[in-house]
């Protein structure tokens, strides 16, 4: 006799301890701790806390620990819980112009106020395995530069904007700024919510986006004016104190494109803008966001949109990896019903097309 | 549903039902609106949920924000309580909120299912909450949610009437056995979840509410008790449900929707309900399958 399959519940459990026992792997191997991950998978803790929309180092850690290094199971672990988090508050706009900087470099000058700053980068490496770092080898030491960088240095779009050649990029409305966490989004979507949703959105998937401009699908002339990582002061108006107080520092990553815009009856040729945003050191994401940032103003800009990267609603809903990640994978899931249904649909259309066919058919002997 | 708020319920450091008493409002203000405009998809402010989009997060904060200590709740996928995504959920609903939970149909107040209505026929009070992957019923013929929201708004149903037409017209009948789109109370075109065509007519006068939630798509619905929800179709070509030339292996049942069974390598296959209650039910009611019988025999 049939007996229907049962046991679901003590099958997921095991499952669940099996998986926590993956996850340590050999015992004889000594467990990495959050300082570790913290430290030297930093660049693995920033994607985390970019796509993750927390700014919280040691949980992000801790994501990556519990996630096997599965950075999008981290994200995800990471939005799982920043949603239960009460919100206080907005903070004020960042000035990115007084960070402290560690780098900034820019591809449309060759110097300008404050100098090219290298700083910690892979750009300048030869991708070749480093044997000696398999050995634990020692770590070179950087030298301390004789002066200190400067305090503050303009940021190249505002040098361009002096003389006009750069849109301006001031608040077109007083409204306040919307909040794509909290509310759905709705189409046309304006560029705050854009801009969200870019900086939440799947690194890989706005590199291949911002790519396919660069090849032609909407290719829109960017040059990175200027790309910057340091740390910034966050600050917040208590209700109580109705002034600015600082409430902490936070490491970011922004970048500048400037983008050709041929001008159009109404307004004179000028540059105009791409922005991308990350927490931590995330360059390779934010340029990718300013491209594909610049590419979704097309309508506004008055060009005709024709390319995926120019399509709100194909980039801003696909853009998301825990949305994507979870309706790919729910493929996984029972969907017996649906299939029978679909058996008894097939089943009955080559019935259909069997009686229908001329006797010694091909046809007939396929539907058997 | 109660408002109540409830007191010392182990919910592990997460507010009862997990979500916390803002955003449950904001769910309820989207359902009171999705109950008042039927069959009106009604977007909400979908939160990140500990399990994964695609998984039933929508049905899970429609659950969690209409959920009271009294309810007790019933989670089926596929027609069965002991399937992974249906005891994943209910073991999260039970640490959240600590209700108490069935697996018959008659018992609950609130049924939260994937791809199923159950086959004992729903009765006045109960919720039946479903969840949903893609709301629209437009969407593979129109990807943009600009333009069908549009469409929905002039009730510019015609691609919809050519898409079920040219279906007769090449097969002979309609070819969409699941997620089998309706009308609800003479107004909107609704997805009713892809649940198989065969459940549609069970959503008609409904004597229960129902609501739809998706989370990925933010979006929420409803039909409320006794509405009309008509399958769409042709006056010469009627709506029709599934058939099974068998019975269920195990109770006999000749009125339920029966899944297929592969029992060996060679083309064998039996089918049994779907809906593990239901054929539970019958075989207490010492109702037998034609297995049984033959090993009786």
């Amino acid at each position: 006799m049939y007996v229907a399959v049962k046991g679901g519940e003590r099958a997921i459990d095991n499952s669940r301890l099996l998986l926590a026992e993956e996850r340590r792997g050999d015992p004889a191997v000594p467990e990495l701790t959050l300082a570790q991950i913290d430290q030297q998978l930093s660049l693995a803790v920033d994607r985390v806390m970019t796509e993750g929309s927390l700014y919280d180092r040691e949980l992000a850690a801790l994501a990556v620990k519990q996630a096997q290094g599965d950075l999008i199971e981290a994200i995800f672990l990471l939005r799982a819980y920043r949603t239960t988090l009460p919100r206080f508050g907005y903070a004020e706009p960042l000035e990115t112009a007084a960070m402290h900087l560690r780098r900034r470099i820019s591809a449309t000058y060759k110097d300008l106020p404050g100098g090219q700053v290298l700083g910690p980068t892979f750009d300048y490496t030869l991708r070749l395995l480093d044997f000696d770092l398999a050995e634990n080898g020692a770590t070179p030491e950087a030298e301390m530069a004789e002066e200190p960088l400067a305090g503050a240095m303009p940021r190249v779009a505002d040098i361009l904007g002096h003389g006009g050649l750069i849109e301006p990029e001031t608040p077109q409305d007083d409204r306040p700024v919307g909040d794509v966490t909290r509310d759905p989004m709705t189409f046309p979507a304006d560029r705050d919510a854009r801009l969200q949703a870019l900086a939440r959105g799947d690194e890989g998937f706005l590199l291949s986006l911002g790519y396919s401009t660069q090849r032609g699908y909407g290719k829109n002339h960017p040059f990175a004016g200027e790309i910057r990582l340091g740390e910034v002061a966050v600050e917040f108006v208590p209700e109580e104190l109705g002034f600015p107080i600082e409430i902490g520092e936070i490491t970011i990553t922004e970048c500048q494109m400037i983008n050709q815009f041929q001008g159009s009856t109404t307004e004179p040729a000028k540059f105009t803008r791409g922005y991308g945003l990350t927490f931590g050191h995330c360059e390779r994401k934010a340029m990718a966001m300013a491209l594909v940032d610049r590419s979704l103003r097309a309508q506004e800009l008055g060009e005709e949109p024709k390319a995926p990267a120019q399509d709100q609603e194909f980039v801003l809903y696909h853009a998301d990896n825990v949305e994507a990640s979870g309706f790919t994978q729910h493929l996984k899931l029972p969907h017996y019903v649906d299939f029978q249904a679909e058996l008894v649909m097939v089943r009955r259309m080559r019935e259909t097309a069997a009686n229908n066919a001329t006797p010694g058919d091909d046809f007939e002997e396929a539907a058997d | 549903m109660s408002t109540q708020l409830p007191t010392q319920i182990p919910t592990g450091g997460y507010n009862f039902a997990y979500l916390d008493e803002q955003t449950k409002r904001m769910i309820r203000r989207a359902i009171l609106k999705a109950v008042a405009i039927p069959g009106y998809q009604v977007p909400f402010g979908s939160r990140e949920m500990p399990l994964p989009y695609g998984w039933g997060t929508g049905g899970i904060q429609v659950t969690a924000a209409i959920i009271g200590p009294e309810d007790t709740l019933k989670v089926i996928d596929q027609g069965a309580d002991d399937t992974t995504n249906a005891v994943n959920i209910r073991s999260f609903f039970q640490k959240t909120t600590g209700v108490a939970t069935t697996e018959k149909t008659r018992e609950a107040s609130l049924i939260q299912t994937r791809h199923r209505i159950p086959e004992t026929a729903l009765s006045e009070g109960q919720i039946m909450v479903y969840q949903v992957p893609i709301p629209e019923p437009l969407r593979w013929l129109e990807p943009r949610e600009g333009e069908t929201r549009k469409m929905h708004g002039l009730a510019e149903y015609g691609v919809m009437q050519v898409k079920l037409y040219e279906d007769i017209a090449h097969y002979g009948h309609i070819s969409t056995a699941y997620d089998y789109p309706v009308r609800v109370n003479g107004r909107y075109i609704m997805s009713p979840s892809p649940i198989p065509k065969f459940d549609n007519p069970k959503m008609d006068n409904s004597p229960a509410l129902q609501l739809f939630g998706a989370g990925r798509e933010k979006r929420i619905y409803a039909i409320p008790p006794y509405t009309s929800v008509k399958s769409l179709d042709f006056e010469d070509h009627p709506f029709e449900i599934e058939t099974w030339d068998g019975a269920c292996a195990i109770c006999g049942a000749t009125d339920s929707y029966l899944d297929e069974i592969v029992t060996d390598d060679t083309g064998g296959r039996i089918f049994v309900c779907s809906d593990t209650d239901y054929c539970g039910e019958r075989v207490e009611a010492g109702h037998k399958g034609a297995d049984d019988e033959e090993k009786a025999a």
